[in-house]
C-alpha cells in the first residue's frame, strides 16, 4: 500500500514544477494512486488463495498444496497459468455480453471497496465523506454480478443459483446496512477515516458489540460461503451460478470471492475494532498498516474456520434467521444506541470532541452502552430459548410421533 | 485533497477497476485454444441435456423477498443522514428517528403477519 493521498499532494506540484501542465500532473498523480489501490487486492489474493487452501487442508487433515515452490506458495501462479491457457467455452444460447461481463464486475466491485478503507492515518485511497454508503453501494454490485452470471448462462442450475442470490444475499444486506448505522451514529460521520479517528479512545465494539456481531454474520453471508453457501450448494445445484464458466472467467469469480472475505475482515476491523489505531501510529503511520493487518487476519481466519467447520443451513432456516432474528435485533439495537446516547448526553457523561483520544473520558459512555447491549442480548437470548422450547413441545406432541417401523421380535409391547 | 479531486479519483478508480480484472481474460484470448463444436457448446456439457426453455417462471417467494428488501433498502438510506447528525441534535431528533424506525419495523411486522417471510 502506498501514500496515495500524499502522492496527489506531493507528486502533482512536483511534476507541475518541472514544467508539466498542472491538470495533466494532477491526473498522473491520481492515476498512480489509483493503480496502487487497485494492485493491492490483486496481489494480496495470490497469497490469500494459498492461505485458504492450506487452512482448509489442515482442518480436513490433509497437507494441502506443497509441491510448487516452498510450502506450495507458488501453487497459485501455476493455477493462474493453467486457467489462462484453458479453452473458454460460452454455452450456446447464453446472453454473451452479460455472460462475459459478470466475472469482471464481480472482481471490480471488491476492488472498488478497497478505495475507502483507511490503512493508516495517511494511507487511504480516497477518504470519501460518504465512505460507508460507498461500500454498501459498491458491495451490492457483487450480488448483481452473481445474478447476471446465473441468468445469462442459459442453464437451469445456474438460474436457480441466481434466484437464491435474490433471496439470500440481497436479504442479508438489510441487517448489514442496519448495523452500519450504529458506527455512523457513534462517530457522527460517514467517512471511514473519521470513524477510525473516533475509535482512538474506545473501539466501537465495546460501545455496541451487538452491531459488530450482526455485521460479522451478515458479511459472512454476503460472501456466499459456508454456512451460507446456498447459492452454490454442490449437493443441490452442482455448482450454482458459475457452472457454465471455464478458464480465467471461472477463476475471476473465485479471486473476487477470496478478496471479498479479506475485505469484510478489513471493514469489520475498520468500523468496530479501531482500524489502524494502535501505539505510536501518529509518529510512524506505516505501523497502522501492520495493526490493521494483524487485527483483520484474526477475523479472516475466524471466517475461514467457520467456512470449514460449520455445516450448511437450509434455505428456509437461512431466510428465517435473517428476517426473523437479525433484522429485528438490528432495529432494536439502533433504537437502544440512539436512546442511550441521548441519556449519556443528558447526564453529561459524553466525551467532549477534544477528548476522543482519552480512554478514561470515554469510559462512562462505554460502560452504559455496553451494559445496555448486554441487557438486550440477554432478553433476545431468553426469547430465542422460549421459541425453541415451544417448537420442541409441538414436535413432542403424541399425535405427531412417528410409529416405530419394526418392533423387537418376541417382546410384548403394550399398545 | 479537495472534493473535485476525490471524485476525479473515484472516476479514474472505477475505470481502472474495470480494466484490471479484464486483463487476464483478454490476455488468455491470445494463448488459449479455440475449437468450438456443437456438442461442446451445449448447455450443461457432460450432463443430461436440459428440457425446455431455461428462463422459466419460478417460485414467487424469491420475488417477495426482493420486494421486502427494496422497502428496507430505500428506507435505510434515509436513516444515514439522521445517524450522521445525531450527536448534534436534541432529544426531539430521537423521537423523530424513533417514529421512522417504527415505520420500518411496521413494514417488517406486516410482512411477517402476511407470511411473506415463510419459506413455503
Amino acid at each position: 500500500m502506498q501514500v496515495c493521498e500524499n502522492i496527489i499532494n506531493t507528486l502533482a506540484p512536483c511534476l507541475a514544477a518541472n514544467g508539466m501542465d498542472a491538470g495533466l500532473a494532477q491526473f498522473i498523480a491520481i492515476l498512480v494512486g489509483v493503480l496502487l489501490v487497485t494492485m493491492a487486492p490483486l496481489i494480496v489474493v495470490i497469497f490469500l488463495i494459498w492461505v485458504e487452501r492450506k487452512y482448509a487442508a489442515r482442518v480436513q487433515d490433509r497437507l494441502g498444496p506443497n509441491r510448487v515452490g516452498p510450502y506450495g506458495l507458488l501453487q497459485t501462479f501455476a493455477d493462474a497459468i493453467k486457467l489462462i491457457t484453458k479453452e473458454d467455452i460460452t454455452p450456446a444460447g447464453a446472453d454473451k455480453a452479460i455472460f462475459n461481463a459478470a466475472p469482471i464486475i464481480a472482481v471490480m466491485s471488491v476492488i472498488l471497496m478497497w478505495g475507502v478503507i483507511p490503512f493508516s492515518p495517511i494511507h487511504v485511497g480516497v477518504d470519501l465523506s460518504i465512505g460507508v454508503l460507498w461500500f454498501i453501494a459498491v458491495g451490492s454490485i457483487a450480488t448483481l454480478a452473481i445474478m447476471m452470471a446465473g441468468w445469462s448462462s442459459n442453464n437451469k442450475y445456474a438460474l436457480l443459483g441466481a434466484f437464491r442470490v435474490v433471496a439470500a444475499l440481497v436479504s442479508y444486506e438489510v441487517p448489514m446496512a442496519l448495523s452500519l448505522i450504529v458506527p455512523v451514529m457513534l462517530a457522527g460521520s460517514m467517512s471511514m477515516q473519521e470513524i477510525v479517528n473516533d475509535q482512538r479512545g474506545m473501539w466501537f465494539v465495546v460501545l455496541s458489540p451487538l452491531a459488530a456481531i450482526i455485521f460479522f454474520i451478515s458479511t459472512q453471508a454476503e460472501t456466499g460461503r459456508a454456512p451460507f453457501d446456498l447459492i452454490e450448494a454442490e449437493s443441490e445445484l452442482v455448482a450454482g451460478y458459475n457452472i457454465e464458466y471455464s478458464g480465467m472467467k471461472f477463476g475471476l469469480f473465485f479471486a473476487g470471492e477470496f478478496v471479498h472475505v479479506l475485505t469484510n475482515a478489513l471493514l469489520l476491523v475498520t468500523l468496530f475494532f479501531g482500524g489502524w489505531v494502535g501505539p505510536a501510529v501518529d509518529q510512524v503511520p506505516i505501523l497502522g498498516v501492520l495493526y490493521l493487518t494483524i487485527k483483520s487476519s484474526i477475523f479472516y481466519i475466524l471466517s475461514l474456520h467457520l467456512r470449514n467447520t460449520v455445516p450448511r443451513v437450509r434455505i428456509d432456516q437461512m431466510m428465517g434467521f435473517n428476517w426473523k432474528f437479525l433484522v429485528p435485533v438490528a432495529i432494536v439495537n439502533i433504537i437502544l444506541v440512539a436512546f442511550l446516547l441521548k441519556v449519556v448526553q443528558a447526564l453529561g457523561l459524553a466525551p467532549a470532541p477534544e477528548q476522543v483520544n482519552d480512554f478514561a473520558a470515554n469510559l462512562p459512555q462505554a460502560i452504559i452502552l455496553f451494559v445496555g447491549n448486554l441487557a438486550v442480548t440477554a432478553v433476545v437470548m431468553q426469547m430465542l430459548r422460549n421459541v425453541g422450547r415451544r417448537s420442541r413441545k409441538v414436535e413432542e406432541e403424541p399425535g405427531r410421533m412417528i410409529e416405530p417401523v419394526a418392533e423387537p421380535h418376541g417382546m410384548s409391547v403394550a399398545h | 485533497m479537495n472534493l473535485l479531486n476525490e471524485w476525479a479519483f473515484i472516476g479514474v478508480f472505477i475505470a481502472v477497476a474495470w480494466v484490471f480484472p479484464a486483463l487476464p481474460v483478454v490476455f488468455s484470448a491470445f494463448v488459449r485454444p479455440r475449437k468450438p463444436n456443437a456438442i461442446k457448446m451445449q448447455t450443461y456439457e457432460c450432463g443430461v441435456e436440459t428440457v425446455g426453455d431455461t428462463w422459466v417462471q419460478f417460485k414467487v417467494q424469491y420475488y417477495i423477498y426482493g420486494l421486502v428488501f427494496l422497502v428496507f433498502d430505500v428506507e435505510m438510506v434515509f436513516l444515514f443522514p439522521w445517524a450522521m447528525a445525531y450527536n448534534q441534535l436534541n432529544f426531539f431528533a430521537f423521537g423523530a428517528g424513533l417514529l421512522f424506525i417504527f415505520l420500518l419495523a411496521d413494514a417488517l411486522i406486516y410482512a411477517w403477519k402476511k407470511n411473506a417471510l415463510e419459506w413455503a
